[in-house]
């Protein structure tokens, strides 16, 4: 078979600048027309350390990062111990023949070693120590027989036109190495027909960035922390332009506070955080319930407890985000698998938010927020419902904030319109706002008025049930075995579906929940219906989601494939336990 | 032409929930005088409190208001503030809202110089949760939380507090005189940037120290006695006076003022717009937006 996609890797210590030559590979393969994805793998370090890159890119769609590299460029020893024996027979591995060695018994069939001087050739033009760098990624540009001239503009992009020396430097430097390839044998001769028509490139952080300016985004109040920080550094250098106060803040505490201010205020207002971070978050988000402000938080989850693995990947804030504040409070919970749906439910997530007056959490993860992917081009034009408003010319005695009704939603004024004036209150409280709690509360009539209360806001998650995205069934309908999952898993799950079926013939679907609450339990047993056995799959080790897919419906699933080492899941991971499962 | 809003407008159906005595109903007063003096439009000005006694007052205005979760107040505030700048956005609490729970909140408010107005009401216990000690509680004062030998830690000082975090209008006041309580609110209303007015609000029923006639007995008007707010060193001087030196002298009024300090709004560039609150919703230029990605 031909091949139709290629996988590069790229290590090194955090400092050597692994990031930055990933990130000119991941421009270079979208550009040259290739559906792109990428994984880094990186520490809690600024300098030292083992930080490596994969990225692949394929003439069709792709789902995952894929698993064995066709090359990897080793920029220090441990890269090469690590990594030598990953790469696939025929490929190649480029290292600095000063100072790093390759142990031929661990290499897999007939992978060449190209040994390049690479400090010793960028000296010849350079004397910084980072164009190493650019010598090894001409070589891989020329191993895999990508264009130069995508070359060229990855290099304008990181130092524009206001340093054309450096752009050309860096230029002459990547033809060293793509020389170099040349008088050790020359390219791969994979001869992929590459189309040359660029592909967008970015994050999933990027893509809800992007899907809130298209809602209308005005405000974003963010404290920094890995993975989320790349949606505050993104907005806050173009945010402005579109009218978006971007406020870096002391604490996630006043992140969550300020974007209650502001959805009080009347701007579609949101914040961005990790689980750290969101659970300082917790208490004034229960505020936003109870005061029935909208607002909409992002959730990209890394490895937990505490702390945790900063940099590392996981889907274990689940019951975080369901069980976020105390008392009962109504919630959406949406989780994003891949950018488009970063970008659509983000949208989606500021409707939602106004309509029902309450906060919506989309919950996403370190795999998908920072991972690069490449997408079809986004349809900005995406309706905006702003939910029940009060107009002018209202009675501050007659209006009732809080007004009991059918659907739980009341009409919503924001100060500065005349008459409406009222008190939005965390406090219980009565439809004026008036407090229960100070001198009312165990009176009979107010135990009653409580009650009431509390079912009028509760009765919100029956419109949110109806309005959010459905679970989806993904693959053939008569399946041997259904997968059950949720968020990022998509991707390494999709592409294990389809080798299962092209190496084994065994059939396998996917039934996934881009809402995980309020949860569509009549869906959701309609197509569990239908289905052989299943294997859930989740990035924690409890089955949060698991657990509450039994909770709302009694069904267990019949295999549990539970991961939390930090690393996302592989399609080789699941096709694995698929076969395991169905054997 | 336009009619002038009376006293009553402001003022809201709900009666005060306090304590008969209590120093906030000073507070309410000096508030409602200030806004009414200011012929503020009761649509245009939102009042954000945390939890406590004292957070109950927006109730008993009828202006828009936010009741916030304890210690969140400040926080909350600047968000509808940076929202909508056009907003009058006041905050009231007390000392264990704005200087204990909430105190870091209220360090970064004051140095961005938000235009907002933070007023105090500073008893010097906590009343709602039935009277432990509070962040202004003196040294060796027993409360329910400090039975046996008082408390043993300095209190905040607020004062001080404000002048370093670079609050632009710090002033101190006390309930038993809301002729000047509602001219220092008035003037932090007007003030454009960060004001602060610490108003010593006794609890009656908890604190039995530091009740009216421990103030009577002891406070002073600093600018009787010729203080220039205008001068930090100054400032610093007599803030440091009580609680940090001595207990026989209370210095209250304005301690600082500056004018010339540019706010957060008026640095902020998104705002350059206008409030956000009125601008368009969406992307006019999605092509260019896509096209940085390509």
């Amino acid at each position: 078979m031909r091949k139709r996609d290629i996988t590069f890797r790229v290590g090194g210590a955090a400092g050597d600048g692994v990031s930055s030559t990933a990130e000119s590979f991941a421009k270079i393969s979208a550009r040259s027309g290739l559906h792109s994805w990428t994984y880094s793998s990186y520490q809690s370090v600024i300098r030292g350390g083992h930080v490596w890159t994969q990225i692949r890119g394929g003439l069709d769609p792709i789902y995952s990062h894929g698993v064995d590299p066709d090359v990897v460029v080793a920029l220090n020893q441990q890269t090469m111990d690590v990594h030598q024996g990953d790469v696939v027979e025929g490929g190649a591995i480029v290292f600095d023949v000063d100072g790093t060695k390759p142990d031929p018994k661990k290499l897999r069939g007939n992978v060449r070693l190209i040994g390049i001087p690479l400090r010793k050739k960028a000296q010849t033009l350079s004397q910084n120590a980072l164009m190493r760098n650019t010598v090894a990624l001409g070589a891989v540009v020329r191993l895999f027989d990508l264009d130069f001239r995508h070359v060229e503009s990855a290099f304008k992009d990181i130092w524009g036109d206001k340093k054309p020396e450096i752009v050309q430097q860096n230029i002459e430097a990547a033809k060293l190495g793509a020389t170099e390839v040349d008088a050790q044998g020359g390219s791969l001769n994979y001869a992929l027909p590459y189309t040359n028509e660029p592909r967008y490139l970015m994050t999933g952080n990027e893509a809800m960035c992007l899907g809130a300016l298209a809602a209308g985004v005005k405000f974003l109040a963010q404290y920094p922390m890995t993975p989320a920080s790349s949606i505050l550094h993104w907005m806050a250098a173009h945010g402005p332009k579109y009218g978006v106060v971007v406020k870096q803040v002391e604490d996630e505490l006043a992140a969550m506070n300020m974007t209650v201010g502001a959805g009080f205020a009347g701007v579609r207002a949101m914040t961005a955080t990790s689980g750290g971070g969101f659970s300082l978050m917790v208490e004034a988000l229960g505020q936003a319930g109870m005061t029935e402000t909208p607002l909409v938080a992002i959730l990209v989850q890394r490895s937990g407890p505490s702390t945790g693995l900063p940099t590392k990947t996981e889907q274990g804030d689940l019951n975080l985000a369901l069980g976020a504040g105390q008392g009962d409070w109504p919630r959406a919970i949406l989780a994003p698998r891949h950018p488009e749906d970063c970008f659509r439910l983000t949208a989606q997530a500021f409707n939602l938010a106004e309509i029902y007056q309450t906060p919506v959490i989309l919950i996403s993860d370190l795999y998908l927020g920072e991972g690069f992917r490449t997408v079809e081009k986004f349809e900005f034009n995406v309706p905006i419902v702003r939910g029940m408003m009060a107009a002018d010319g209202g009675t501050v005695k007659e209006f009732r904030r809080y007004l009991i009704t059918e659907s739980g939603v009341s009409p919503r004024a924001l100060p500065g319109t005349k008459g409406f004036q009222h008190i939005a209150a965390t406090d219980e409280h009565m439809e004026s706002s008036e407090l229960i709690s100070d001198v009312l509360a165990g009176l009979p009539e107010h135990v009653e008025e409580r009650r009431k209360m509390h079912e009028k806001r509760m009765r919100k998650l029956e419109g949110l049930r109806k309005d959010t995205p459905r679970p989806e069934l993904w693959g053939p309908r008569n399946a041997d075995l259904t997968l059950i999952l949720w968020g990022s898993t998509w991707g390494a799950a999709h592409e294990a579906i389809l080798r299962v079926d092209e190496s084994e013939g065994v059939k396998v679907n996917s039934l996934e929940f881009p809402t995980l609450f309020p949860f569509h339990v009549d869906e959701t047993e309609q197509l569990l219906r239908g289905v052989k056995q299943t294997l859930a799959i989740e990035g924690n080790y409890t089955g949060q989601f698991t657990r509450l897919l039994r909770a709302e419906t009694g069904y267990k699933p019949d295999h549990f494939y539970g991961k939390y080492d930090g690393e996302p899941f592989t399609w080789r991971d699941i096709a694995d336990k698929i076969l395991e499962a169905v054997a | 032409m336009k009619t002038a809003f009376e006293m009553d407008t402001y003022k809201s159906e709900i009666k005060p929930t306090w304590c008969p005595g209590c120093g906030d109903f000073a507070v309410l007063r000096a508030l409602q005088t200030a806004i009414h003096a200011l012929q503020l439009e009761p649509w245009n000005v939102v009042i954000v409190s945390g939890i406590g006694c004292s957070s109950n007052l927006p109730h008993f205005l009828s202006t828009y208001g936010f009741h916030a979760i304890h210690g969140r107040a400040v926080a909350v505030a600047e968000g509808t503030k940076l929202a909508n700048p056009d907003l009058h956005v006041i905050v009231t609490g007390g000392d264990g809202d704005g200087y204990g729970i909430g105190v870091g909140h209220f360090i970064h408010a004051m140095r961005r110089n938000f235009d907002i107005t933070y007023i105090v009401m500073n008893n010097q216990i906590y009343g709602l949760t039935t009277g432990q000690a509070s962040p202004t509680s003196e040294k060796g004062m027993k409360t329910k939380s400090t039975p046996i030998e008082g408390v043993i830690e300095n209190p905040v000082d607020p004062i001080s507090l404000a002048l370093a975090s670079g609050a632009t209008y710090v002033s101190r006041t006390f309930s038993g005189d809301v002729k000047t309580m509602a001219d220092l609110v008035k003037g932090g209303i007007e003030h454009h940037g960060f004001s602060l007015i610490d108003c010593l609000s006794p609890c009656v029923t908890y604190n039995k120290v530091n009740t009216y006639d421990f103030f009577r007995g002891r406070v002073y008007d600093l600018q009787k006695e010729g203080h220039d707010p205008t001068d930090m060193k100054a400032a610093f001087a007599k803030a440091i006076e009580w609680p940090m030196v001595q207990r026989d002298r209370i210095p209250l009024g304005l301690f600082y003022r500056n004018d010339d300090m540019p706010t957060y709004e008026d640095l902020e560039p998104a705002l350059k717009k206008g409030p956000p609150v009125r601008q368009p919703l969406g992307v006019e230029d999605p092509e260019a937006l896509m096209a940085e990605f390509l």
